[in-house]
């Protein structure tokens, strides 16, 4: 049923990017993550599905510590990132942010010109040396996200003037301009037409040559057409994480099957 | 559960037909729509009526009668030495010109052929009937006149003088021949006299720039009387307001919304700022008084002191605004700013605060035309009253020199006896309200400027 054709060739490399172990996370009173353990893999798709309120996107905000700008939430246990514990007290969120980019659920260009929009990045953290530089990293990140064609000749342009799949593509332009080594991507679809679904999944599975991508998803096809590795969360635990084709088609546990079945969620 | 398949218990009217319900339903939505615009139409109502009232009670101010008379600036009278040493001539006092005017309105009436009793007027003391036609800042003008330029000396000059306030009345309409039957001031023959120079072209009404630049005057010369030095008063607290509540309210408010942490003390600090919002401003007049004038010992009636009771006053209102348009913000850019790995303060600086500016400028301008406009804290560090200051000379003196505001000017003029005050006390509310007018057009201006959509 879910054996649809990959987009590409699989490529796994064994090499671990990020490693959690023991993570909990409490919003309040609410346990939303209960003790996860996850190794996520470099130059790899990873899925997290789950049903909603399941804590996957809570989790996956946990990898570049977006958690932090809440004030009630709170973290437990141990990430690394190249084995280095992101929630060291030593280290600058926005340092690792630069590291760990992010795609969120709803389009959000900045209300700026298509061109400040992705040089909004490299230029905080100083990755340009002069005007030039900057238009390379720009035209570079827009080529990379598949929507150069579209936006060149008007990068003076607002943002928020593209269509919702376009804003999402420039998004993903942005997030890319940092250079990060990792790609956090909340539902990024969910507010898209197949169309630009499909073009977004055609960009994710790019992407995967030189990052390690983590997306959220609610739809299971997509997880299937676009993933290496998918992790089934439910109610706040990791119930089940392996290969993308053995999730969906020889699950270990009876919530996976039952979830993917759709007989919960 | 089975509800929706029971058959309704009555035949249900035509569509064409509406039942009782519905016309009963559809009655009280007229009913409230017209009470609607019985409201809409009562404030319009009064509105217009206020208007009508302001404009046609203050326009009189913007004009004013003045005379234009040949005088002829007698060497004999202002300079006996006859050198035009300028310490000789400053040793002649004003009431010297008195008598040039008087002789310069009898030329008049000579030359135009007028026969009235006033023409043999006797002199009393140092004025005669005559000198009730003309300001009692006459002489003083023409003094001025001969001492910037004592080339004058010796020569008939054409001169223009203002009309003493009764005079002015009579040609607006304000002084009767009834009402002066009741005071001293002018009599039946004065009145006739002023209608044969006005048919002479000698008393004319013109723009009164004086009532927009002048200073303010004593209870015997209203026709003088100006708002110049008061609306400098305003200009210079204005100044104080917006260079002391912008910053400090802007930055409380950004601290308060986007990095203090929510807990018990912040809680506090929010409903605190609130409540201030509704304090009465004479409060803030009394604080002004016991902490700026008695204990820092700051100068009484100084626009630096009245800046800063108004700053005080303003602060809540800019606070409260600004963080409503820093929640108005939607969430989604400071994620995308802090996703891709800008700090807190820049997420803040770079794409928070541009979009919250429309509000905060809105909520300023809002906030510097409450300021501008309240009177009762400036009551009580004294910057009311007769304050019949020149222009300050400079900026220092602008902050320092006791002063008046435009709100406490009108309240002045309003509470003087003489109906000539009166007139130019509505006359300061069309100033005022221009101003307010101006400052509201610029927040929409400026809101419809930087106003992005996300």
């Amino acid at each position: 049923m879910y054996d649809t054709p990959k987009l590409e060739s699989e490529t796994v490399t064994d090499e671990v990017k990020i490693s959690a172990r023991g993570c909990q996370v409490h919003y309040g009173d609410n346990h939303a993550i209960k003790d996860v353990d996850i190794d996520i893999q470099d130059k790899t798709v990873t899925s997290f599905i789950g049903p909603s309120g399941c804590g996957k996107s809570t989790f996956l905000r946990c990898l570049n510590r977006m958690n932090d700008t809440i004030d009630i939430c709170r973290v437990q246990g141990n990430i690394t990132l190249d084995g280095q514990d992101i929630y060291d007290p030593r280290v600058d969120p926005v340092q690792l942010r630069a590291r760990v980019g992010m795609v969120f659920q709803k389009p959000n260009p900045f209300p700026k010109s298509i061109y400040d929009n992705v040089a909004y990045g490299p230029k905080i953290h100083g990755m340009a040396r002069n005007k030039a530089d900057l238009d390379g990293i720009v035209e570079k990140s827009l080529r990379r996200a598949a929507i150069w064609d579209e936006v060149k000749d008007r990068l003076g342009a607002p943002g928020t003037g593209l269509s919702g799949g376009q804003q999402q593509r420039l998004c993903i332009a942005r997030a890319v301009a940092t250079e990060p080594e990792v790609l956090l991507m909340d539902e990024p679809c969910s507010a898209l037409d197949p169309i630009a679904t499909a073009q977004v999944e055609e960009l994710i599975d790019e992407l995967r040559q030189d990052y390690s991508v983590v997306i959220v998803t609610h739809s299971m096809q997509q997880a299937a057409r676009v993933s290496q590795k998918t992790a089934f969360f439910h109610l706040g635990n990791l119930v089940e994480y392996g290969d993308t084709g053995q999730i969906f088609t020889n699950p270990a546990d009876t919530r996976t099957e039952s979830y993917i079945t759709g007989r919960i969620g | 559960m089975t509800d929706a398949t029971v058959p309704p218990a009555v035949a249900r009217p035509g569509l064409f037909e509406g039942d009782a319900r519905t016309r009963k339903r559809n009655a009280a939505e007229r009913r409230f729509r017209l009470y609607g615009m019985i409201a809409v139409g009562a404030g319009l109502f009064f509105l217009v009526t206020l208007l009508f009232a302001i404009v046609s009670n203050g326009i009189g101010a913007f004009q004013q009668t003045s005379f234009t008379l040949r005088v002829e600036m007698r060497e004999d009278v202002l300079d006996k030495p006859g050198n035009r040493n300028i310490e000789d001539i400053k040793a002649v006092k004003t009431f010297a010109y008195k008598p040039l005017l008087r002789a310069a309105i009898l030329r008049e009436i000579e030359g135009n052929g007028i026969d009235t009793p006033l023409s043999g007027a006797k002199i009393v003391g140092f004025s005669s009937d005559l000198d009730k036609l003309l300001s009692d800042g006459a002489a003083a003008k023409l003094r001025n006149q001969v001492l910037a330029n004592p080339e004058l000396i010796g020569r008939t000059v054409e001169v223009t003088v203002l009309a003493s306030s009764r005079v002015d009345g009579y040609l607006k309409g304000r002084v009767t021949r009834e009402s002066i039957a009741r005071d001293k001031n002018l009599d039946a023959e004065h009145l006739d006299l002023v209608d044969v120079l006005r048919g002479a072209g000698v008393v004319g009404k013109g723009i009164n720039t004086a009532f927009i630049t002048g200073t303010d005057a004593s209870d015997a010369r209203p026709e003088q009387a100006g708002m110049g030095v008061s609306i400098l008063g305003s200009f210079f607290m204005m100044l104080v307001v917006l260079l002391l509540a912008l910053p400090i309210g802007v930055a409380a408010s950004i601290y308060l919304e986007e990095f203090a942490p929510q807990n018990r003390f912040t809680d506090l600090i929010e409903v605190n700022i609130s409540n201030l919002a509704a304090v009465p401003s004479i409060v803030f007049g009394i604080l002004g008084l016991a902490v700026f004038i008695q204990f820092m010992h700051l100068p009484q009636s100084a626009p630096l002191v009245g800046g800063l009771v108004l700053t005080l006053m303003t602060l809540p209102t800019i606070i409260i605004s600004t963080r409503a348009s820093l929640k108005s913000v939607p969430p989604s850019i400071r994620d995308a700013a802090l996703g891709v790995g800008a700090s807190k303060m820049q997420a803040v600086f770079h794409h928070v605060l541009p979009l919250a500016m429309p509000g905060i400028l809105t909520g300023t301008i809002i906030g510097l035309a409450q300021a501008l406009g309240e009177t009762a804290p400036l009551l009580l560090i004294g910057m009311v009253g007769y304050i019949a200051s020149n222009y300050p000379d400079g900026v220092g003196a602008g902050f320092l020199d006791p002063n008046s505001a435009m709100p406490a000017q009108i309240y002045e003029w309003a509470k003087r006896a003489d109906p000539a005050f009166y007139e130019r006390a509505w006359g300061g509310i069309i100033v005022l309200l221009v101003f307010l007018a101006a400052m509201n057009i610029l927040a929409i201006i400026l809101r419809r400027r930087f106003e992005r959509r996300w």
